[in-house]
C-alpha cells in the first residue's frame, strides 16, 4: 500500500530509490530501506527527523526468501511521540552497516543479532556472541535450526544414550 | 594508563595490563548482582577503569520456545522473564497480541489489569528497595519492604492463586473474575502505604552514608541515557519526562490523574528518589481505580483458537523496570512467526559500563542495584 503520508514523503525525496517501500501500519510508518544505506537513513532519522531513541533493533528470518533476513529497527521520537519502523533485507553473507556509531545502544542488540541469526554487522567494534556460550553451534533464532538437534547431541554425548524426544 | 575511553571488551589484547591494574572478576555467583550476572572489572587500585558484562547463564531461549507454542501457550512463558513483576509482562504480551488480532478487553478487564499492574509496580519497587539498600550497607529498609510487598503478593494469591508467575491475565481479558473483596484488600493496603513510604524515606533520604555511597555515583546525562536506549526509572532520573502510560496510554491509565517524578542529576540518588515517586503516584492510581470499576464482562470476543491475520505490530508497555516491548509477527496460522522482546533490563544494564568508569569497587553494587536488573529478563 502506497502511502501519502508526510513523513514518508520527506524520506522519498531524500533518498529516492533507496526506500524500496513504505506503508502504514496502526498509524506507523514502516519503511524498507536499502541495506547499503541503512546508516546514513539511520543518522538522518536521528538528526533530522528526530527519532533520537533506538528502541530496538532486531532481525527476522524468512528462509525462503531471496534475502532471508529482515533487520528491524524500531525507533522512537520524544518530540513527536511517535514510532518509526526501519527495515532492511539481507542474505546470510551480505553484511549490514552497523548503527552501533549512532546509538551506542545498538552494541548489544546487534551481538544479539549475530548470536541468534549469525548477521554480521559491518562496523561493529566488537561482534561476539552475547547470550549463548562462545563455543555455541549454529544460530538458534534462524528457522531451520532444529531445536532437538543440540538437545539429543547432547544426550548422545553425555549419557551415552539415544534421545527419546 | 590506558585510555578510559576505549571499551574493556575492545582493547587490542586484554591480557596486556599496566603495572597498577588487575582484572578482577565478579560473578556470577555473587549476592550482589542479582542473580547470575557476570561482571569482569579492569582496576587501577580501587578504581575502576572499565568493564564487561557477561551474560546469557540463565538464558532460556524464550523467542525460540515461541515459535513452537501457540498465541495462548505462550503467555506463562513470559512471566518467567521479569519474575519480580511477571504481571507486566503478561500485560505487556496479552495487549500486544490483542492489537494483533483487532480485539480489545472491555472496560473492567482493562481496570482490574491497571490496579493488578500498579500494585506490580510497587512490589517490584519494593524488592528493588529492599535489595539495593542491603548491598549498600542499610540493612533495616529490606525487612519493612518484604513486609510491605507480601501484603501485595497476597492479593495476587487470592486472586489467582500464585504469588510470583501469576499469568494473571489472558489475551482478551481476564481469566478470573476479581473477588469479592479485591478493592477492599488494595485499599486497605494503599490508605497507609504512603505512610510507609515516608518510613523508608525517613531511614535513607537524609541518611549521611547513604547519600554519600549514592550521590553523584554513576551518572548519566541526558544525553547519554537516551544514546543508551534507557528507559524507564533510569532515564527518568536523568531528566527525560517520558513515561509510556503518559505518552501512549494503554489499559485504563488515560482515566486516572498522575504525575511522572523525574530527577536532575541522573545519578544513582536521584533514581532512588524517581522510584519512591513512583511508588507513591501508583498508590494514587491504584486508590483512584477501585473508586468505579465498571461492571461487565471481562473477557472481550475473541475466539477460541487464535488465529490473527498476518501481520506485525510492536507493543510496549512501561513495566517496572521501563519499557518492555512486544514486536510479534504473525504469518496466519495459530502460532507466532517471531516473537521478540525488547527487554528493559539488558538495555538499561549496557550503560552500566558508561556509569562504572572513574568509580571505586564498592559503587559497582550500588550500580548493579540502581539499575534494577532481573536476570531472568536480561537474559530471556
Amino acid at each position: 500500500m502506497a502511502l501519502d503520508n508526510d513523513l514518508v514523503k520527506r524520506y522519498k525525496e531524500k533518498f529516492g530509490p533507496a526506500i524500496l517501500e513504505s506503508w502504514t501500519d496502526r498509524k506507523q510508518a514502516i519503511l524498507v530501506v536499502a541495506r547499503e544505506l541503512l546508516g546514513e537513513i539511520a543518522l538522518y532519522s536521528r538528526d533530522d527527523e528526530k527519532f533520537d531513541w533506538l528502541s530496538d533493533l532486531t532481525a527476522v528470518d524468512w528462509p525462503k526468501r531471496e534475502k532471508r533476513f529482515d533487520i528491524v529497527l524500531n525507533m522512537y521520537s520524544f518530540e513527536k511521540n511517535e514510532r518509526l519502523r526501519l527495515k532492511a533485507h539481507a542474505t546470510a553473507d551480505e553484511r549490514v552497516p552497523s548503527v552501533q556509531g549512532i546509538w551506542s545502544t545498538a552494541n548489544w542488540m546487534e551481538r544479539e543479532v549475530y548470536d541468534m541469526f549469525g548477521v554480521i554487522f559491518e562496523g561493529h567494534p566488537d561482534l561476539k556472541r552475547i547470550l549463548l556460550p562462545d563455543e555455541w553451534q549454529g544460530h538458534p533464532l534462524r528457522k531451520d535450526y532444529d531445536i532437538l538437534t543440540q538437545d539429543t547431541a547432547w544426550v548422545r554425548e553425555n549419557l551415552g544414550i539415544e534421545s527419546g524426544q | 594508563m590506558p585510555d578510559e575511553r576505549i571499551p574493556f571488551a575492545t582493547h587490542a589484547d586484554q591480557t596486556v595490563l599496566g603495572a597498577d591494574e588487575i582484572i578482577l572478576n565478579m560473578g556470577p555467583q555473587h549476592p550482589s548482582t542479582h542473580g547470575v550476572l557476570r561482571v569482569k572489572l579492569r582496576l587501577d587500585g580501587e578504581k575502576v577503569i572499565g568493564s564487561e558484562c557477561v551474560i546469557g547463564y540463565l538464558h532460556r531461549g524464550v523467542e525460540k520456545i515461541a515459535e513452537h507454542r501457540t498465541y495462548t501457550q505462550f503467555a506463562p512463558y513470559v512471566d518467567r522473564m521479569d519474575y519480580v513483576a511477571a504481571v507486566s509482562n503478561g500485560l505487556g504480551y496479552c495487549e500486544a497480541v490483542e492489537k494483533l488480532l483487532g480485539a480489545e478487553a472491555p472496560p473492567r478487564a482493562r481496570v482490574i489489569r491497571t490496579i493488578l499492574t500498579e500494585m506490580q509496580r510497587i512490589a517490584s519497587h519494593l524488592f528493588w528497595l529492599g535489595t539495593h539498600a542491603l548491598d549498600i550497607g542499610a540493612l533495616t529498609p529490606l525487612f519493612y519492604c518484604l513486609r510491605e510487598r507480601e501484603e501485595i503478593l497476597k492479593i495476587f494469591e487470592k486472586y489467582c492463586g500464585a504469588r510470583l508467575t501469576t499469568h494473571a491475565f489472558r489475551i482478551g481479558g481476564l481469566q478470573y473474575e476479581a473477588y469479592d473483596e479485591l478493592e477492599k484488600d488494595v485499599e486497605r493496603f494503599c490508605t497507609p502505604f504512603d505512610k510507609r513510604v515516608d518510613e523508608y524515606e525517613s531511614l535513607l533520604t537524609e541518611n549521611r552514608i547513604w547519600v554519600g555511597r549514592t550521590k553523584g555515583v554513576g551518572i548519566l546525562t541526558a544525553k547519554e541515557a537516551i544514546d543508551y536506549g534507557a528507559s524507564g526509572p533510569v532515564l527518568r532520573a536523568s531528566g527525560v519526562k517520558w513515561d509510556i502510560r503518559k505518552a501512549m496510554p494503554y489499559a485504563a491509565y488515560d482515566q486516572y490523574k498522575f504525575e511522572i517524578p523525574t530527577g536532575k542529576n541522573g545519578d544513582t540518588y536521584d533514581r532512588y528518589i524517581v522510584r519512591m515517586e513512583e511508588m507513591r503516584q501508583s498508590r494514587l492510581i491504584c486508590l483512584q481505580a477501585i473508586e468505579n470499576i465498571p461492571a461487565g464482562p471481562i473477557m472481550g470476543k475473541v475466539g477460541k483458537v487464535l488465529k490473527p491475520p498476518p501481520g506485525e505490530v510492536y507493543h510496549s508497555i512501561e513495566a517496572p523496570k521501563g519499557e518492555l516491548g512486544y514486536y510479534i509477527i504473525s504469518d496466519g496460522t495459530t502460532q507466532p512467526y517471531r516473537v521478540r522482546i525488547r527487554p528493559p533490563s539488558l538495555i538499561n544494564l549496557e550503560a552500566f559500563d558508561k556509569m562504572i568508569r572513574g568509580h571505586l569497587v564498592a559503587d559497582v553494587v550500588a550500580i548493579i542495584g540502581t539499575l534494577d536488573i532481573v536476570l531472568g529478563e536480561v537474559d530471556r
